[in-house]
C-alpha cells in the first residue's frame, strides 16, 4: 500500500497531546511551581491576566505554566476560564487618583504635587546579563534583602490621594475636552456581550484596548509615534498601583470593597490639534490589568490616535485598530490556516489549472 | 528634586548591589569592540564633511533601550580616551536619572573622569538641551536623537524623505509651517525645530527647545548627532551657518520667559523649568541647566554678600 492520505485524528491527536506535555515536563529540571512564576515571573503573569482580561495571578501563573511560556497561548487559556464564569454585575467607577501606588512619574512635568515615585522598573538596568543569577544562591539573596531593609530609612507614609497630573493642565483650560459620562457616548457597552459596532463607543473602545495583545498594539501605537500617524505623545502622568475594586452588593444596596488590583495607568498628551474651539492639547488614556508600562503607553496611544476625525493611517483608523489587536482572535485565526485547507485548495488548483490550459490554447491559435 | 551637586569630579557612582563585577574584565575598553569604533568614527568624519546630511551607520545593540540614547553612547563610547573627561545631562540636569545611568555605564567601561562642570568637560553628551554656558573649541557636544528626520512631521515614507533631501526638496516643510501659521497665528512647533545647515541640509536638531537654536549657528563647539534606532549620524562643525526656518514677515521665536527668573539663582535669561507647589499649586520656575544655576548660586555666596 502507498501513500495514505492524513486521517485518523484520534490517536494522533492524543499523541501529539502527550508529545506537548513531554516537552515542557520531560527534562531533568526541576518541575515549575504556579506560586514561582506567580512571584518570580510577575511581569508574565500580568500579561496573561491583562490579554485574558481575567484578574486572577494564580489561574495566570497556572495557565502560564501549561502553556510553557507561551504568553498568547496562556491568555487564550484564561480567556476560555473566564467565560464559564457568571457575571454577577459591574464594578463601581473608580477614581484613579485613590490608587495606592508603587510607582509614578510624569515625562511632562519635572516636579509633580505629590512627587514622582520611580518605584520598580528596569528600566534603568543596563541590560548586560546577570551571570550571578546562573547560580543565585537563596541566602546569598536573602542576606542582601535584609541589608537593604536596614540601610533604608522610614519615610513619611505615602498620601492618600495623589492628584493627576492631567488635571492641573485641564484646569488651565489647556485639554481638549472629551465626551463625559453623561455625554452621548455614555452608552456602556460590554464588548463581551454585543458585538462592536463603528463609530464604538468610547466604553467598547476602551475595553477594546484593554485586553488587547502587547506586541500588535505596541505596533500599531510605533507606527503613530514614528510617523505613520501625528500623536506625538508626551507622557503626562504613568501610574502603577494597587486600585481598590468597588462593587455594589445586590441585598443591602450599598458599595463595598471588596479587594484591590494592581493596574497600570497611563495619560498621554498629544499635541496642539485643531478643534472647534481655541488650539488645545488633547488627551489619551490607557489602563490594563497589571505590570505592563509598554501596553498602557501603546493604548493610550490608540485611544488618542483612533479619536482623529479623518483617518490618515492605519493606527488613526479607529475600526483598522479595534478589529485587529485582540490576541487571542488573530492568534487563532493565523493558526487556523493549519486547519486542512484540502478542498477549498483543490477547488483554486483546478481554477488555476484551467486558465493556464486556456492562456496555452490561445497562445497555439495565435502563434 | 534638584540636588546642589558639586562641580567637582564627582566620586565614583557605586551600584546598590555591585550588580557586575566581572563587567570589566568581559567587555572591551568602552563597551564596543575596536572594529565598532572603527566604524563609526569613520561615519562620523563623513557626517562633519557633508554638514547636517544624515549618514547611515551600523548601530549596534547597546545595553539599555532603544530610544534611550543608544545613538549618543555610542558616539560617546566610540570617541572617549583615558583623558576625557565626561558630563552627562539629561534635560538639563546632571542628577536626572537617565543621565545618572549613562554615567554609570561609561564610567563602568571606561574609568573616566566625570563632572558637572560644563567648563571642565571634554566630552559632553545630551539629551534635549545645550547647556547655557558657552562652548569652546576643545569640547564636543553628544546629542541624543529620537528621530532624525526633519521631514517625517510632513512625510512618514523613508523613501520619499530621502529623495526629497536629495533634490532640496524642502517645500512641504515650509508649507507645513506657512499652515501653522494660517491656522494657529503660531508655528506649533515646539522643540525640535527644523533647521538648514550650511545652506543645504534641512536637519531636525534632536528635540533641544527652541532657546537653543540660535547656539547651534557659527558654534565653536564639534556638534555631533546619533540616532541609534534610525542608525543615522549627522553633525555640525564648529563655525557651521545654522539657520531655523523662518518667514521674513514671520520671524523664528525663542520661548518666552520675559517677567520670569529662576527661585533658586535669579537667573532672567537661562531656560526655566515649570515647577508646581504641592500646596499652594503656585508655578515657580528653575534653570533646566542645574550645573548652571549652581554654579551662579555659589557665586552670589561668595560673590556680592
Amino acid at each position: 500500500m502507498g501513500y495514505v492520505a492524513v486521517k485518523g485524528g484520534a490517536a494522533a491527536i492524543e499523541n501529539a497531546e502527550q508529545f506537548s506535555m513531554i516537552r515542557r515536563a520531560g527534562g531533568a529540571s526541576e518541575l515549575l511551581k504556579p506560586d514561582q512564576i506567580r512571584e518570580q515571573l510577575h511581569f508574565a503573569v500580568d500579561r496573561v491576566m491583562s490579554e485574558g482580561s481575567l484578574y486572577a495571578p494564580e489561574l495566570a501563573a497556572l495557565a502560564f505554566k501549561q502553556a510553557a511560556g507561551d504568553s498568547l497561548e496562556a491568555a487564550f487559556i484564561l480567556r476560555s476560564y473566564r467565560t464559564t464564569l457568571p457575571r454577577l454585575g459591574y464594578g463601581a467607577p473608580m477614581n484613579t487618583d485613590g490608587m495606592r501606588p508603587i510607582r509614578r512619574i510624569s515625562a511632562a512635568f519635572k516636579d509633580i504635587p505629590g512627587g514622582q515615585l520611580l518605584g520598580p522598573t528596569p528600566d534603568y538596568t543596563l541590560r548586560l546579563l546577570d551571570f550571578d543569577l546562573k547560580d543565585e544562591s537563596p541566602d546569598h539573596t536573602r542576606r542582601m534583602m535584609a541589608r537593604l531593609f536596614k540601610d533604608t530609612e522610614l519615610v513619611d507614609p505615602l498620601p492618600e490621594r495623589f492628584p493627576k497630573v492631567v488635571d492641573m493642565l485641564r484646569r488651565e483650560g489647556l485639554l481638549v475636552p472629551r465626551p463625559s459620562a453623561g455625554g452621548k457616548d455614555d452608552r456602556l457597552v460590554d464588548i463581551t456581550r454585543q458585538a462592536l459596532t463603528f463609530p464604538a463607543p468610547r466604553s467598547a473602545q476602551l475595553q477594546t484596548l484593554a485586553r488587547g495583545e502587547t506586541g500588535g498594539m505596541l505596533a500599531l501605537a510605533y507606527s503613530n509615534m514614528r510617523g505613520y500617524g501625528s500623536v506625538h505623545p508626551v507622557i503626562g502622568e504613568l501610574r502603577v498601583g494597587y486600585l481598590p475594586l468597588r462593587y455594589c452588593n445586590h441585598v443591602t444596596g450599598e458599595v463595598e470593597t471588596i479587594g484591590d488590583m494592581l493596574v497600570t495607568e497611563a495619560e498621554v498628551i498629544s499635541r496642539i490639534g485643531e478643534t472647534d474651539g481655541p488650539a488645545r492639547f488633547s488627551l489619551g488614556y490607557g489602563l490594563c490589568f497589571g505590570h505592563n508600562e509598554t501596553k498602557a503607553i501603546a493604548m493610550a496611544v490608540l485611544d488618542r490616535a483612533v479619536a482623529t476625525g479623518e483617518p490618515a493611517t492605519p493606527s488613526e483608523d479607529q475600526e483598522f485598530v479595534l478589529t485587529h489587536v485582540d490576541g487571542i482572535e488573530s492568534m487563532g485565526f493565523c493558526n487556523h490556516y493549519k486547519l486542512p485547507h484540502y478542498v477549498t485548495f483543490q477547488s483554486e488548483l483546478d481554477r488555476l489549472r484551467n486558465i493556464q490550459a486556456g492562456q496555452a490554447k490561445g497562445e497555439e491559435i495565435r502563434s | 528634586m534638584t540636588s546642589g551637586l558639586p562641580s567637582e569630579a564627582m566620586p565614583p557612582l557605586t551600584d546598590w548591589r555591585d550588580a557586575m563585577p566581572s563587567t570589566r574584565h568581559r567587555y572591551s575598553y568602552a563597551f564596543l569592540d575596536e572594529g565598532a569604533k572603527r566604524e563609526i568614527r569613520r561615519k562620523m568624519l563623513k557626517a562633519v564633511a557633508i554638514p547636517g546630511c544624515q549618514v547611515d551607520f551600523g548601530s549596534r545593540e547597546m545595553p539599555i533601550a532603544r530610544g534611550w540614547g543608544t545613538g549618543g553612547l555610542q558616539l560617546t563610547l566610540a570617541l572617549i580616551g583615558p583623558d576625557d573627561v565626561l558630563k552627562v545631562i539629561d534635560q538639563g540636569a546632571d542628577d536626572s536619572v537617565n543621565a545618572v545611568n549613562i554615567k554609570k555605564f561609561v564610567q563602568r567601561v571606561t574609568d573616566v573622569p566625570l563632572t558637572t562642570d560644563t567648563a571642565a568637560a571634554t566630552l559632553i553628551q545630551t539629551r534635549h538641551r545645550i547647556p547655557e554656558s558657552p562652548l569652546g573649541p576643545h569640547q564636543l557636544l553628544v546629542f541624543q536623537v529620537p528621530i532624525p528626520e526633519p521631514l517625517r512631521l510632513v512625510e512618514p515614507s523613508e523613501r520619499r524623505t530621502r529623495r526629497m533631501h536629495a533634490e532640496a526638496d524642502y517645500s512641504r516643510m515650509w508649507l507645513y509651517l506657512y499652515e501653522d501659521i494660517v491656522k494657529f497665528k503660531e508655528i506649533t512647533v515646539g522643540a525640535r525645530y527644523p533647521v538648514i545647515v550650511n545652506r543645504r541640509y534641512l536637519m531636525d536638531p534632536s528635540p533641544i527647545p527652541r532657546w537653543d537654536v540660535p547656539k547651534l549657528n557659527r558654534g565653536e563647539a564639534l556638534f555631533l548627532f546619533c540616532a541609534g534606532r534610525e542608525k543615522r549620524i549627522y553633525a555640525i562643525p564648529p563655525h557651521t551657518e545654522v539657520t531655523p526656518l523662518s518667514f521674513e514677515d514671520f520671524a523664528f521665536r525663542v520661548e518666552d520667559f520675559h517677567g520670569r527668573r529662576c527661585e533658586r539663582c535669579g537667573a532672567r535669561h537661562s531656560f526655566l523649568d515649570e515647577v508646581v507647589d504641592d500646596e499652594s499649586g503656585r508655578r515657580t520656575y528653575t534653570c533646566s541647566d542645574t550645573a548652571f544655576c549652581d554654579q551662579r548660586r555659589r557665586e552670589n555666596r561668595h560673590g556680592s554678600r
